[in-house]
């Protein structure tokens, strides 16, 4: 336990138990909403994002967040043209966000950089990257607490939500630009290319056992933060990945809650 | 003044003519049934009145108010088919469906008080569903879900409940308690418009029937009127072929 008491292992889990606590607050209304590739177009659009940092010597997460949220303003915006298809706006972001990426990585000069991005970094994590991470938080945090009754509706049913006097668009878009503001702090933590998972993952948990809505988010949040500590202490004794190994922790937990579950 | 008023209302989509200059009105205590065939535009009229789809001729108005300008949304309540559509795993227990219900009361931003949670009871009650709030919303059947969606309408205290084919996919029993819920919401004092298929279970419970025809056009009538032999008959002639 020696190694907790070491700086970067320290900001590594104060930047851990904040990812742990947002991502699965976005991933409830992802999963719920049936929307679970737009972590995946985003995330997409933050590599973009974060390759372009790093062309232009700007920091990779404040361009990812950027990148992200320009996207995933355009995700609502593709979607509103084609009301019926919603994947497809996330698609197209999604082959943007590739493309740009796949342009742009050709000019980094550091690869190992981009590699920290792609599969996670967050024993690296600097002390402005953690206080980036800290503000984004509560900002995530507080949007979610003060529109916890109007996401709720919006996820259960739009059109009833729309009748009650929901203000619709403005919620759903303010949901997309605070998901752009989660895959783009949490890809240094996890990685890239598996932020969606982290997302998704303690949610499909969650949705196991719990009875409720709030029962769902607060048990999400405790998986979440459970995978990521367990991932982190894995990674602190073995010289593992941090993102897969937190992915693949709740996988596992996963594969066993839906092996214990009753049988219908 | 009437709760709800049609005038001249017309409206097509790109490619058919749906309704062609509809006017009806409802008053204070009515229970009204849009019945017609399929593509009468039934579901269509009720989008209109609650501003989900907008006329290309004439005007509604809710409670003297156009439709579109209509903002009062604790007066009025609507009740789809969501036992038909319904995602079952979704994870949310009767009371937290029901609480969705007073958001048009409370509005933005604005935490629920100790008088919600009795309103949420008293709804609960109103609709026999008490002893299922701490349920999760997927474990019921049909019948209770829709009652269940009913509650989430009637905890605002509407004055006015719209419900577009309430009864679709929910076994016979629960149609004809369901009927029977509605009937006595109307006996106490709520007004009703109601889009069916099937009018001869709500009918008896009604006041009047709004006929839509394939022509877009439509005619109001006292349930009895419709009761009385030829328009049950054609509307039953019609569904057979």
């Amino acid at each position: 336990m020696e190694i907790f008491t070491m700086q970067f292992m320290q900001r590594a889990l104060i930047t851990a138990v904040f990812i742990s606590v947002i991502t699965p607050l976005i991933g409830n209304v992802i999963v719920l909403k049936r929307l679970s590739t737009i972590g995946d177009a985003l995330s997409h659009a933050g590599l973009a994002g974060v390759t372009i940092g790093l062309c232009a010597s700007v920091n990779p997460v404040l361009s990812a967040v950027a990148v992200s949220v320009l996207a995933a303003v355009t995700i609502e915006y593709i979607r509103r043209a084609f009301p019926n298809y919603a994947e497809l706006a996330t698609a197209i972001v999604l082959s943007f966000g590739v493309g740009l990426a796949a342009v742009f990585s050709g000019f980094v000069k550091n690869s190992a950089d981009l590699n920290s991005f792609l599969f996670g970094s967050i024993v690296a994590i600097s002390d402005f990257e953690m206080w980036t991470v800290i503000l984004l938080s509560a900002v995530v945090i507080a949007a979610s607490f003060l529109l916890y009754r109007e996401l709720f509706y919006v996820t259960f049913d739009e059109e009833g939500a729309a009748l009650s006097g929901v203000p619709v668009k403005s919620v759903n878009l303010i949901f997309t630009i605070l998901t752009a503001i989660v895959v783009s702090v949490a890809s240094r933590t996890v990685g890239v290319l598996v932020i969606s998972s982290l997302m998704v993952v303690p949610v499909a948990c969650a949705m196991l056992i719990s009875k409720s809505y709030k029962q769902n988010i607060i048990f999400s949040v405790i998986f979440a933060l459970c995978f990521t500590i367990t991932g982190l202490i894995i990674t602190a004794f073995k010289d593992i990945k941090p993102g897969g190994t937190i992915v693949l922790t709740g996988i596992a937990v996963l594969i066993v809650l839906l092996l214990m579950r009753p049988k219908r | 003044m009437s709760l709800l008023e049609v005038k001249n209302l017309s409206f097509s989509y790109p490619d058919k003519s749906i309704l062609h200059r509809l006017s009806f009105s409802a008053e204070q205590g009515d229970f009204i049934c849009i019945a017609g065939t399929n593509g009468t535009g039934k579901s269509t009229l009720l989008k209109l009145i609650l501003n989900r789809l907008a006329p290309t001729e004439g005007e509604i108005k809710l409670f003297g108010v156009l439709s579109h300008k209509f903002r009062d949304y604790a007066k009025i309540a609507y009740v789809s088919q969501k036992a038909t559509d319904f995602n079952a795993d979704f994870p949310a227990t009767v009371e937290e469906i029901v609480s969705l219900g007073l958001y048009s009361r409370r509005g933005l931003f604005k935490p629920y008080t100790k008088q919600d949670r009795e309103r949420i009871r008293s709804a609960l009650e109103k609709v026999g569903m008490s002893d299922y709030s701490g349920k999760r919303i997927g474990m019921l059947s049909g019948g209770q879900q829709q009652r269940v969606f009913i509650a989430k309408a009637l905890v605002s205290d509407p004055e006015m409940l719209f419900l577009d084919e309430p009864t679709v996919g929910i076994d016979v029993k629960a149609v004809d308690s369901i009927c029977c819920l509605l009937g006595e919401l109307n006996k106490a004092g709520l007004t009703i418009v109601m889009v069916t298929h099937d009018i001869s279970s709500i009918l008896y419970h009604s006041n009047k029937v709004l006929v839509l025809s394939e022509d877009g056009s439509g005619e109001l009538m006292s349930s009895e009127d419709f009761n009385s032999g030829t328009i049950l008959a054609h509307v039953h002639h019609t569904h057979s072929r």
